[in-house]
C-alpha cells in the first residue's frame, strides 16, 4: 500500500474538519474493505482518520420505537446484543452472518453502509427496517441513501454517526453465501410493520447481492400483503458474472424470500 | 509513527511507518514469527492474533490501530507450557503441514471463549475465517471439541 498519514480522531467534529481540509483523506473504521482496497492499490488516500474508538459512535440501544446502533459498532457486538436479538432478530442474525468471526470483530455498521457494496448485508437491513442514516449534519432516509453500486447520498466529507432502525412487528433475513467470500449471492430481508396506512400492508422486502445495488422488492411485499404467490424477480440490472448468471441470482432471491418468510 | 502496546503481557513500543500492518510489526519488528502470513488478503486466517481479547486477522489491521491495545500471539498463549487448545490439536493430530495452525489455534481459543461448548457445526462456522489445505478439517473439529472438554474440566 502507498504511504499515507494516520490520525486518530478526537471527535466527529474534528474528523469532519480534517476530511473537509483534505479532499483525498478517508475515514477509517473497521477497515475490512478499506485496507484490502489500499493493499491492492485500488485506492491511495493521502490520510486515514480513524473513527473506531470514538465512544459516541459505539453502542446499541433502544430509543422508543427505534433501535440506535452506533456507526463504529462492530458486527460481533450487534450479533451478540441480547436486547436486539429479542426486538429485531433479523438484524442481529444478519450481523452474525457477515464475513467470518475475525471480520465481525473489526467490521462496523457505518463502514458497511458508507461502502454500499452491492453484495453487502447491512444495506438490506437498513432498507427493510425503514432506517434513518444519521450523519454529523443531517439524517437521511435509507430509501434515499443507497444510489447503486458503491454509491450513496453521502457528501465526500460527511460522516455516518449512527443508524436508527424502526422496530418491526417481526422480521427475518436469509442469505445464500458466496462459499469463498461470504458475501451475499442473494440476501433477502423481510420486515412486517403495522398495516394501518402503510404501503404494501406494512410489508418491506429488501434484496442485496442480486442487482446493481440493494433494492426494495415491491412485488414481493405486495404479494405478502395479499397472501398471493410471489411473482418471479425480474431485474434489468441483475448481476451476471462467473459466480452466478442473472437468472440464477433472481431465482436465489425467491428462495431466500421463502426461507426468510419461514423464519418469521 | 510511534506506538505502544502490550505484547504477550509485556509493554513494547515501536516507531514504524503508518502503512505497516500489524502482522509485519509482530513478525519483523518484534520477531514473533509464529504469526504466519498466508494469503495476505484476509482470506486464510493464518495471521490471526488476539487484540484486546478478540481474534482478528493481523494482515488486515494497521499496526497503529493496535496502539494502546493488548496483543496476544501464539507465542504468548500458554502461560505455563502449551495451552489446552494446543494440547488438543497435538493429541488429535489437528494439523499436517502446520502452516495454518497458529491461526486455527488462536481462532479456536476465541471461539471457545464466546461459546465454551460448541457443536461440530458451530465449530465449523466459528473457524470459517481459517483455511487448512491439508486436513479436511475433521481432526481440527475433533481437536476443538477435545479442547472444550479439557477447558470445562479445568473450570469445574
Amino acid at each position: 500500500m502507498y504511504a499515507f498519514n494516520y490520525q486518530r480522531a478526537e471527535s466527529v467534529g474534528s474528523a469532519a474538519a480534517a476530511l473537509s481540509a483534505d479532499a483525498s483523506a478517508k475515514v477509517l473504521s473497521g477497515g475490512m474493505t478499506l485496507l484490502p482496497s489500499m493493499k491492492h492499490r485500488l485506492i491511495a488516500p493521502s490520510a486515514l482518520i480513524d473513527l473506531a474508538r470514538l465512544p459516541e459512535l459505539i453502542g446499541v440501544r433502544e430509543e422508543g420505537p427505534h433501535w440506535w446502533v452506533g456507526a463504529a459498532t462492530r458486527h460481533q457486538e450487534v450479533a451478540a446484543h441480547a436486547g436486539l436479538q429479542q426486538a429485531i432478530p433479523g438484524l442481529a442474525d444478519l450481523a452474525g452472518l457477515i464475513g467470518d468471526p475475525q471480520v465481525r470483530a473489526r467490521g462496523t455498521l457505518g463502514g458497511s453502509l458508507a461502502n454500499n457494496d452491492p453484495s453487502a448485508d447491512y444495506p438490506a437491513a437498513a432498507l427493510a427496517l425503514r432506517a434513518r442514516i444519521l450523519t454529523e449534519r443531517r439524517d437521511i432516509a435509507a430509501d434515499d441513501f443507497f444510489l447503486g453500486m458503491f454509491a450513496t447520498a453521502l457528501q465526500p466529507d460527511e460522516i455516518i454517526t449512527g443508524v436508527r432502525f424502526c422496530t418491526p412487528v417481526r422480521c427475518a433475513y436469509a442469505k445464500f453465501k458466496h462459499p469463498a467470500s461470504g458475501y451475499a449471492m442473494a440476501g433477502v430481508f423481510v420486515a412486517q410493520y403495522p398495516a394501518a396506512g402503510a404501503e404494501h400492508g406494512g410489508w418491506r422486502v429488501a434484496v442485496t447481492g442480486v442487482a446493481n445495488g440493494v433494492f426494495l422488492w415491491h412485488e414481493a411485499a405486495q404479494a405478502l400483503a395479499q397472501q398471493s404467490p410471489t411473482p418471479p424477480l425480474l431485474r434489468d440490472d441483475a448481476i451476471d458474472d462467473v459466480h452466478a448468471p442473472a437468472a440464477y441470482r433472481c431465482h436465489l432471491a425467491l428462495q431466500m424470500l421463502n426461507q426468510a418468510c419461514q423464519a418469521l | 509513527m510511534k506506538l505502544n502496546l502490550t505484547l504477550n503481557g509485556t509493554a513494547r513500543s515501536a516507531d514504524v511507518p503508518e502503512r505497516t500492518l500489524l502482522a509485519d510489526l509482530l513478525r519483523d519488528t518484534f520477531g514473533m514469527t509464529g504469526t504466519h502470513v498466508g494469503c495476505d488478503t484476509s482470506q486464510c486466517g493464518c495471521c490471526t492474533v488476539h487484540v484486546d481479547g478478540m481474534a482478528v486477522k493481523s494482515c488486515t489491521m494497521l499496526a497503529v490501530q493496535a496502539d494502546g491495545c493488548s496483543v496476544t500471539t501464539i507465542e504468548g498463549l500458554g502461560a505455563d507450557g502449551l495451552h489446552p487448545v494446543q494440547v488438543a490439536f497435538s493429541q488429535c493430530h489437528g494439523l499436517q503441514c502446520g502452516f495454518c495452525t497458529p491461526g486455527m489455534v488462536m481462532a479456536s481459543v476465541d471461539l471457545l471463549r464466546r461459546n465454551p461448548q460448541p457443536t461440530p457445526a458451530e465449530i465449523a462456522e466459528g473457524l470459517a475465517g481459517n483455511l487448512c489445505r491439508c486436513t479436511g478439517y475433521v481432526n481440527i473439529i475433533r481437536a476443538v471439541q477435545q479442547a472444550s472438554e479439557i477447558l470445562q474440566k479445568e473450570a469445574s
